[in-house]
Order: structure tokens, then C-alpha cells, then sequence
């Protein structure tokens, strides 16, 4: 279907089927049960975050899956992405479309600029490369280009790039009875919601979401294509034998240049993407920590592979948003069971993990993937299909052997 | 005219004259063997010739046009494709990737870049590619990982590989070193079948003599950087001034 | 002509920092092969080391003072710190007061500890690696020992001060005929200044005539030579890790008079050290120092008024820029070898 083999298409139907039931499939438990304030995802604002990190993760992957090439300066692109829809929003009027094509120009063209002068080194100066750029953007866009009293204010600094009630938005209009108008999809609001009540469940269906989700099935559909075409198969040549492509007649740069800007082009649109679901686009976007989380994504999920990024992205948000919500008492009703004493030690110790410490178990759980899980959770679907068969088989070979 | 004409080549690393007025014709259609002792230079020129080097002194002519200041895929792109001493292969992807890389890159250069159609509805290429594996004996191998052939596979699928691109002049830099004797037999007829087949000049480094003289049809020897003599395989066996270079060295 | 001098000074105590850090890093990498991530959190962990020998200092306890009282009339709760009671009021104040120098100590045990189980523990696995799985695990690891301090100290920076007789400035200028108060610096920078120049003297000392030292140069320069003359060359590999550490942790002790220390410092730190590193060629050591004061320098030029105000933000990017063109002009940088992740 669509171009694609069997595989790959019965991959982008299950990835389609979960983006468009994900309002059902994240919120599984009835609605007010403490296992739903929990465990629930199915959130506008979460599930918006699932799908835009994903389509951020997805171009990554196509740079450092493929080519090898380790950026550690993507975050400008979303960043830029961020402020180029914001924008939009401010000067031309509130319908999600232009942002989102300027989005991706402009982290376009920046990228091509910055991969032209990055590529020409490669390794861990071509990391650094990436930083040194991403870090140049961070500290312009938080300092003069982000300074109110100056003329050239394009972040607003700290506060971060918002919309204002006199912007001019000569499409639009500048407020709506005197509180700012809301992005939309040609009058498709993005923060509107549908409910639907089955029993105590109760499911939300936002216009956002399913914008963002539709998006990034398309842009999830061209990765496989790429991944699946002579461009893509030239660049793992490229990362595994750089060498022995050039002996080969290939001019490794334009290939190298062409996978840097579609993956900035990726981080763009997750950056306009994000200001269209709520436009407000400050400068720690761009931080190379950030980037770093980028990288964090990706290689939870399985780097070069091409449903890593997904499950990288997902796990991710989703993680952080469970830990972020256990605090102390939710740890004390789990371990109630426990004696009074065992109990406050458990809790003591466990309350550096949860809550505002997510950082370290995500930190923790990234060193692990990496030391132990080089491939990511995909290795470790592997692993464990292959543990399982082997297991069958055994159990079939001793059922057999005694009937001989 | 020979295909290839190196004239007056001359190559310095800081204090050491790596390469001094090496002039060089290479025949169209023969085997052309460089033999020389360690460190007389022939890597050295080698790499002169596909771009990896570029001479201080000379001019180095493919088929009438200079490769000297092009980029080594261009050179390749001229018709000249190189073997290299350990085999250089895409180890990380299936060995009937390995074989289609070539013909994709052949076909497209540089700025070409098919980046949505699949590799599989190329149905040309992927002929072009099954008939290479086959010419190769590697079909059964076909969705191997390259890095985990035998060396005498990887070998022959590098050859495989550049054959593929059907070039005009193949090089190669000892292919054979480190080879079991049975391996570097099978390399021989692999190289004798190429050359008898193929229209295709191939110039070869190579140490081992039984190599040299299975092979070649032309021989230059390189002694410190210098052609000493370049004559057929017969009159070079018993060359003197041969025996002392090489003697001279090991003594 | 003071401007220049003072900006001069201003790069020093930054030039300095960032020369130790780096200092570390490239012994690290030239010696390990391995790019440290962590190395911004060893840093920090320093700083860290002197906020909590002051906290250790400042323990008290309480007594009720009969003689004292409070607003509603109750005895007057009063706070001793152990240490005064047990060295009498004067030595234990004069203890609290220098608490940072005394860090020194309390840290270079800690730091050699900490460096021995990161490279005994972690980094050991990651030689044959990628240097992308290297950069990726101990970029993890950075996160998690910021995360631990942060989770241990809070967000907000920590003041510590340095001994009340460091806390003043000198005033250059009128010692070198300028006007007063034009070229003014504190103390404790001058103090910061002389301790990093102390510190890189004995680890260039240290490697120059010491017979480890000789070793360790050497199979900086080719390892696996060095490892088939059969001399352990891990081990003593395993002990310069836990001298770098220990170099990054003084740089940060010293360094938490001057910036109050919070958790995220190494992360700030890291990223301009690796710039200094690249800047001065990797695994270069002499590199790492002169880059590291010439950035420090040109950071602080960048950030007069004078130069703001033709190219603005050029403060905020210069290490960067110069960076990018060493990078592409010379990607040995301004002294590493040959040969060193070239290409
Ligand atoms: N990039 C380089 N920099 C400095 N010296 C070099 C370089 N490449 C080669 N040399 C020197 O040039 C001389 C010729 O080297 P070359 O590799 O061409 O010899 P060779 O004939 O191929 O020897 P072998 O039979 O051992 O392969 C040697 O002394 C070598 O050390
Ligand atoms: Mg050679």
C-alpha cells in the first residue's frame, strides 16, 4: 500500500491506529479513580506533546540513524520552529497553516547554513560544531535579539515570545472582545474538544490532536520512504563506511547536507507545532540540554530504527509525566501494606525518583539504555520476542523427546 | 599511449622524498603489476592516482584527461575504481546492499538523490546487482551482513563491488596480503577470469611473486621512490638490478 | 590603557576555571581516548564539596542563654556551632570563616573517590566504544549527579563566602599610577588566579619528571606501544582519571566564592570547556591552558560597553564563533598533535 512492502505498511497501520485511538488507549481507567489520575494520558496538552516530540524524534533519527552524524544542537531548530510560528500568529492571523510553513522554512534555512559549515568536519567536532551553533542561538535569543528596549527584539527574551492584544494580525483580528483570538485550523479551533461520556470513562478528542496526529503519520510515512530508498541506504553507507563511499563516486556531502536539513526541517515543524498549541515560545527550548534530550529520545527508543523515535518520545513524556505526579502521599497509600517503619524508609529513599526528581530516574534509566541497550527499547522488544521463542521451542524439544 | 600516463610524479612527506619522477604508462587491456620493497613508495603513488594524495610535481592522465586536483569520487566517476589492502566494505549492511551502493552511486552522483521511490522498484539496478552476487558466487549470501563474511569473501565482494561500476581501470594495493593459499589462489582466478572477460585495464600492487607472475603482463619495479625498470614478467625475473633492490633491502 | 588592563583581569578568574576544567578534559581524552561529559558535574561536585564542609562547620547546637531574652520575655535560644564550642569561640569562628580553603582537603580525597569508581565503574566499559556511546553515557551520567545534588541542596545557588580578609578588592590602578577605583579587583580572584596557576604548574610538573608522569605522556602518545612494554598502563590511566577529577573538583571549590553554587553550573561550564578543549587541540594539554586564559580574556574584551556597542551580543557568542573558526580552519587546534581525531 501507498509504496510500501507488507511490513512496513502493517507497521504504519498499527502506528496509525494507535494515533487515532489514543484518546481511548490513554485513558484506560474510568475517570476519577485514583488509577486515572495516575495512569491516565489522555490529556489534550500530553497527547499534543506525544505526537510533536515524536515527529521531533523522527527527523533526529533521520540525521543520526541513518548518517550517524550526532547533533547536539537540534533544539535550535525547534526553537526557531517556536519562534517563527509565534510570529506568524502575532503579524498575520491565527490560522495554524502559514505558522507551521514558516516553521519549516526558516528551521530550513538555518539548517541548511548551519549543516553546510557543520558537515565539513565530522565526528565529535561535527557534535561540538552543532553545539557551538545551538548555543550561539540560545544566548542571542536570550540576550539582544530578546531585549525589550531594543529595536530588534525577535524573542522577548526571558519572558518568551507571546502574543499581545495590539499585535497587528492583518489576516485576523487583534483580540476578540477584548482577550486574544485562539489558533485555528481555517476556523477549526485547536484548543476545541469533543467529550464523549461511556459510563464513568470519559474521552477527549481535541482538534490539536488530531491535527498534530495526522502530521505526524505523514511525516512518520515519508521516514519510511526515505529510510526505504536508495537515499536512505546511501547514507547507512555512508555511516558505515564513509571511505569506501568516497572510492565509490559519491559525493557524500550534498547526501550528508540533504539528511541534516530534513531533519531540521522535522525539528521545525515540531517547533511550530508546539507554538500553534499554545503560542508561547521561549528561549530554553534552544538550550543544549534540550538537544540533549532530543538525543535522550531517540536512543531510548532505538536509534535507526523507524518506530525508535515513537516509542523514544512516548516513553519519554509519558514517564515524565507519571513520575512528576508521584509525590510522598501517593508513595505512603502504595506502601501502606508495609510496616510503619519499612514504610517511611521506602518512601525517604523512593521520593528522590518521583515527583520533581523525574530527572534522575530518566538519567538513570538513559544510562542504563545505553551501557546495557545500545539499540533501545526496540532491541529490547527484540530480545525478549527471541528469549520467548527460544523458550517455545525448548518446550516443544522436551515434549518431543520423550515420544521418540 | 597507454590509459593511464603518470609522468614525472614527485611526492614529499616533511624531510622524506616519498615519490621522485616516477613516470608510468599503463596499457589498455593488460595487467600491470608495481612490485618494490617496503616503503619504496607504491602505496604512495597509488594514492596519487585516486585522489587521495595529490603529487607536488607531475601530471597523472586517465584516458587523455588529468585526474590531479579532482576529489577521489570523481576520479571514480571517471572510470577508475580502487581495491583497497584490508578489504573496505559496508559491513553493516546486507551484502546485496553492498553490491547495488555501487550501481545507485554510478547512476546518481553526487546531487541526484532518490529519496522516495524504494530501492526495490529499481528493478534494473537490482538485476544489475543479483547478476554481480552470481558472477561472484555470493547468492546464497545475499542478505548476510557483510561484516560477517569470510575475508576472502569480503574481498571478492570488494572486487564485486567495483566491478560493478563497471570501470576502466581497476586498482588494486596487495590484495592478497594476509591470505591463506587458498584464498589467494581463488583471488588469481578471480582476477585472470576478470581480465580475460572484461574490457578493463588492472594495475596491481602486490608482494608476492607467484601473484605478480600469474598475473601481469607488464611489471614496474619502484625502488626508493623511483621506477627502476618496467619490462615484461620474463626479463624481470632475471633482471640484476631487480634481485639487488630487493636483496639490498632485506640484507 | 586600564581598560584593557582591567578586562585582562576580569578573563583571568574565568580563563582560569575554564583552563583547569579543560585541563582535565584533555588529560582524560588524551590519555583514555574518552570524551567526558561528566567532567562539567566534577566541577560542580567541587563546588558543592566546599558548601558542604561550611554547612558541616556551621552544625550548632542549642542552648538557652538565661541572661538574654527574647521579645515575650522567655530565655533567648542561642546557637552554638560545635566547632566553637569544642576549639574555643575565636579558632572555631576563624574554622567557619575559612571553611573554603580548608574544602581543599575535605575534597581531594572525595574527588580522587569519586573519579576512581566513575572510570573503575562506567568508563572502563566504554573504551572500545563509539565516542558518540561515550559522549551519550556520560552526558546521562551529568544529568544524574546534577539531579543528585539538586535533589540533596535545592535549586537555588548556595552563597559561600571566602575569608572575611579575601573579601575586599585591590586597587591596581593606583599601584600602576591610574586613577583610584579605575582598575579595581577582589581579592579572592587574585587568590583564584594564583591557586589555578599553582595546580597547573604540579600537574605539568607531575607528568614532566615524574616516572608516571613519563609513562602516562608517553602513552598519550601511543598507547598500545606503551601497553606491550608491558607496563599496566590501565591502572595508571585509572589514577590520571582520578587526578582530572580531582583538578575539575579544587577548580570548583575555589571557584564557589566567586559564583554562589548551584546544581546546573557543571552543565553551564561544560559546553565553553569543551569549546576550550577543541579550541586548543585535543588532547593537548599545554592547548588546554592557553586557550582556556585567551578565551577567558577574549570572553571578557567581548563584553566591555565599547565593543558592545558596535557589535551587539558579540559577548554572548564569541567563544563560541572563535571556536567554529578554529574548527574549520584547523581542526587541530592551536597545539594538538597530529593525528588526533582528525578529519
Ligand atoms: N602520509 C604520510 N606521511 C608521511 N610519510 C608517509 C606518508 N605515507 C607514506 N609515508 C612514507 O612514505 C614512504 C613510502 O610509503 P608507501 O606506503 O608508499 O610504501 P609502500 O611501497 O606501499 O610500502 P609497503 O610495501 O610496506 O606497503 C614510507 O617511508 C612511508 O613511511
Ligand atoms: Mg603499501
Amino acid at each position: 500500500m501507498l509504496g510500501l512492502n507488507k511490513k512496513d505498511t502493517t507497521l504504519l497501520l498499527v502506528v496509525m491506529a494507535l494515533a487515532l485511538f489514543a484518546p481511548f488507549i490513554l485513558n484506560p481507567f474510568p475517570e476519577g479513580s485514583s488509577l486515572a489520575q495516575m495512569f491516565n494520558a489522555g490529556y489534550p496538552d500530553l497527547m499534543q506533546r506525544f505526537v510533536i516530540y515524536g515527529i521531533l524524534v523522527i527527523g533526529f533519527n533521520i540525521l543520526f540513524g541513518l548518517t550517524g552524524y550526532l547533533s547536539f544542537g537540534h533544539a535550535a531548530f525547534l526553537g526557531i520552529g517556536s519562534y517563527s510560528a509565534v510570529w506568524v500568529f502575532k503579524l498575520i492571523g491565527m490560522n495554524v497553516i502559514p505558522a507551521i510553513l514558516l516553521s519549516m522554512v526558516m528551521a530550513g534555512i538555518f539548517a541548511l547554513l548551519i549543516g553546510y559549515i557543520s558537515l565539513r568536519r565530522s565526528g565529535i567536532y561535527f557534535s561540538i560544531l552543532t553545539l557551538a551553533f545551538a548555543q550561539m542561538s540560545y544566548n542571542l535569543a536570550y540576550s539582544v535579539l530578546g531585549n525589550p528596549a531594543s529595536n530588534y527584539n525577535l524573542t522577548n527574551g526571558e519572558t518568551g515570545l507571546q502574543l499581545l492584544l495590539d499585535d497587528p494580525r492583518i489576516l485576523g483580528v487583534s483580540s476578540v472582545d477584548g482577550s486574544l483570538p485562539v489558533t485555528s485550523f481555517f476556523g477549526l479551533a485547536m484548543r476545541d474538544s469533543y467529550q464523549l461520556e461511556i459510563g464513568s470513562w470519559l474521552f477527549t478528542f481535541n482538534v490539536g490532536y488530531y491535527l498534530c496526529a495526522i502530521i505526524m503519520l505523514i511525516s512518520f510515512y515519508i521516514s519510511i520512504r526515505i529510510f526505504r530508498s536508495p537515499f536512505g541506504m546511501m547514507l547507512r553507507a555512508v555511516k558505515s563506511n564513509q571511505q569506501r563511499m568516497n572510492y565509490t563516486g559519491l559525493n557524500t556531502k550534498p547526501y550528508l547536507l540533504a539528511a541534516f536539513v530534513i531533519s531540521g526541517i522535522y525539528a521545525g515543524l515540531a517547533g511550530g507545532l508546539l507554538s500553534s498549541m499554545d503560542p508561547l515560545a521561549g528561549a530554553e527550548r534552544m538550550h543544549w540540554t534540550a538537544s540533549g534530550e532530543i538525543v535522550i529520545m531517540a536512543i531510548l527508543g532505538g536509534v535507526g530504527t523507524l518506530i525508535g523515535p515513537i516509542l523514544g518520545a512516548g516513553f519519554n513524556e509519558y514517564f515524565k509525566n507519571i513520575l512528576s505526579k508521584i509525590n510522598d502521599d501517593v508513595l505512603h497509600a502504595w506502601l501502606a501494606f508495609l510496616p510503619d517503619g519499612l514504610e517511611n524508609f521506602f518512601v525517604g529513599i523512593m521520593h528522590y525518583f518521583v515527583g520533581k526528581g523525574w530527572h534522575l530516574t530518566l538519567g538513570l534509566l538513559f544510562m542504563l539504555v545505553i551501557i546495557f541497550l545500545p539499540g533501545g527499547l526496540v532491541e529490547g522488544g527484540q530480545r525478549l520476542m527471541k528469549w520467548f521463542s527460544r523458550k517455545d521451542k525448548n518446550a516443544t524439544e522436551t515434549k518431543t523427546t520423550p515420544a521418540e | 599511449m597507454g590509459i593511464l600516463e603518470v609522468k614525472n610524479v614527485g611526492k614529499r612527506f616533511g624531510g622524506l622524498q616519498a615519490l621522485s619522477d616516477v613516470n608510468l604508462s599503463v596499457k589498455e587491456n593488460s595487467v600491470h603489476a608495481i612490485i618494490g620493497p617496503n616503503g619504496a613508495g607504491k602505496s604512495t603513488l597509488l594514492n596519487c592516482l585516486v585522489g587521495k594524495l595529490i603529487p607536488d610535481t607531475g601530471s597523472v592522465m586517465f584516458d587523455g584527461q588529468s585526474v590531479l586536483g579532482r576529489a577521489p569520487y570523481e576520479i571514480n566517476q571517471m572510470g577508475i575504481s580502487r581495491v583497497f589492502q584490508t578489504p573496505e566494505i559496508f559491513g553493516d549492511l546486507t551484502v546485496m546492499e553492498n553490491m547495488l551502493i555501487p550501481i545507485f552511486a554510478k547512476r546518481d552522483g553526487a546531487f541526484r538523490m532518490h529519496a522516495i521511490e524504494a530501492v526495490s522498484s529499481e528493478t534494473g539496478i537490482n538485476e544489475q546487482a543479483e547478476k554481480m552476487l552470481e558472477e561472484m558466487n555470493m547468492v546464497d549470501k545475499r542478505h548476510m551482513n557483510a561484516a560477517a563474511l569470510s575475508r576472502g569473501d569480503k574481498r571478492r565482494l570488494e572486487i564485486g563491488m567495483c566491478l560493478s561500476q563497471e570501470p576502466r581501470l581497476l586498482l588494486l594495493d596487495e590484495p592478497t596480503a594476509g591470505m591463506a593459499r587458498a584464498d589467494t589462489n581463488n583471488t588469481i582466478d578471480l582476477l585472470k577470469q576478470i581480465s580475460d572477460e572484461r574490457d578493463i585495464t588492472i594495475a596491481i600492487i602486490e608482494h608476492d611473486m607467484h601473484v605478480v607472475f600469474s598475473l601481469a603482463n607488464r611489471i614496474t619495479v619502484l625502488a626508493q621512490g623511483t621506477p627502476l625498470v618496467e619490462d615484461d614478467p620474463e626479463n624481470i625475473r632475471g633482471n640484476p638490478k631487480v634481485r639487488e633492490a630487493y636483496l639490498g633491502e632485506s640484507a | 590603557m586600564d581598560a584593557i588592563l582591567l578586562q585582562i583581569l576580569n578573563g583571568l578568574d574565568k580563563g582560569s576555571a575554564y583552563a583547569l576544567i579543560a585541563l582535565g578534559l584533555t588529560l582524560i581524552f588524551g590519555t583514555l581516548g574518552v570524551v567526558n561529559f561528566a567532567h562539567g558535574a566534577l566541577f560542580m561536585i567541587g563546588a558543592f564539596c566546599a558548601v558542604t564542609l561550611q554547612r558541616i562547620f556551621k552544625l550548632s547546637f542549642e542552648t538557652l542563654d538565661p541572661t538574654q531574652k527574647d521579645f515575650l520575655g522567655n530565655p533567648l535560644k542561642v546557637k552554638t556551632p560545635y566547632v566553637e564550642s569544642w576549639f574555643g569561640p575565636e579558632m572555631g569562628a576563624a574554622i567557619i570563616d575559612w571553611s573554603v580553603p580548608l574544602a581543599i582537603l575535605f575534597s581531594i580525597p572525595i574527588m580522587l573517590a569519586i573519579g576512581y569508581i566513575m572510570e573503575r565503574g562506567l568508563i572502563k566499559h566504554f573504551y572500545k566504544r563509539p565516542h558518540a556511546d561515550q559522549i551519550l553515557v556520560t552526558f546521562g551520567l551529568a544529568i544524574v549527579l546534577q539531579e543528585i545534588i539538586k535533589a540533596v541542596y535545592g535549586a537555588n545557588p548556595i552563597p559561600t563566602p571566602a575569608p572575611e580578609v579575601f573579601r575586599g578588592s585591590f586597587d591596581f590602578g593606583v599601584m600602576l599610577g591610574f586613577d583610584p577605583n579605575a582598575i579595581i579587583y577582589p581579592y579572592w580572584r587574585m587568590v583564584y588566579f594564583a591557586f589555578a596557576a599553582v595546580i597547573i604548574g604540579a600537574v605539568f610538573a607531575f607528568l614532566q619528571f615524574t616516572t608516571f608522569g613519563m609513562v602516562v605522556r608517553a602513552g598519550m602518545a601511543d598507547r598500545e606501544t606503551v601497553g606491550l612494554l608491558g607496563i599496566n598502563i590501565d591502572r595508571r590511566f585509572t589514577i590520571m582519571f582520578g587526578i582530572a577529577a580531582a583538578v575539575a573538583g579544587l577548580a570548583g571549590v575555589m571557584y564557589a566564592p566567586i559564583n554562589s553554587p548551584n546544581y546546573h553550573m557543571g552543565m553551564d561550564f561544560l559546553v565553553l570547556s569543551f569549546v576550550v578543549v577543541v579550541v586548543g587541540g585535543m588532547g593537548s594539554l599545554p592547548g588546554a591552558v592557553l586557550a582556556g586564559f585567551m578565551l577567558g580574556i577574549l570572553e571578557a574584551f567581548a563584553s566591555m560597553n565599547e565593543v558592545k556597542s558596535i557589535l551587539p551580543g558579540i559577548d554572548q557568542i564569541i567563544i563560541y564563533l572563535v571556536a567554529i573558526i578554529i574548527i574549520l580552519t584547523r581542526p587541530r587546534g592551536l597545539m594538538g598533535r597530529k593525528g588526533v581525531m582528525e578529519d
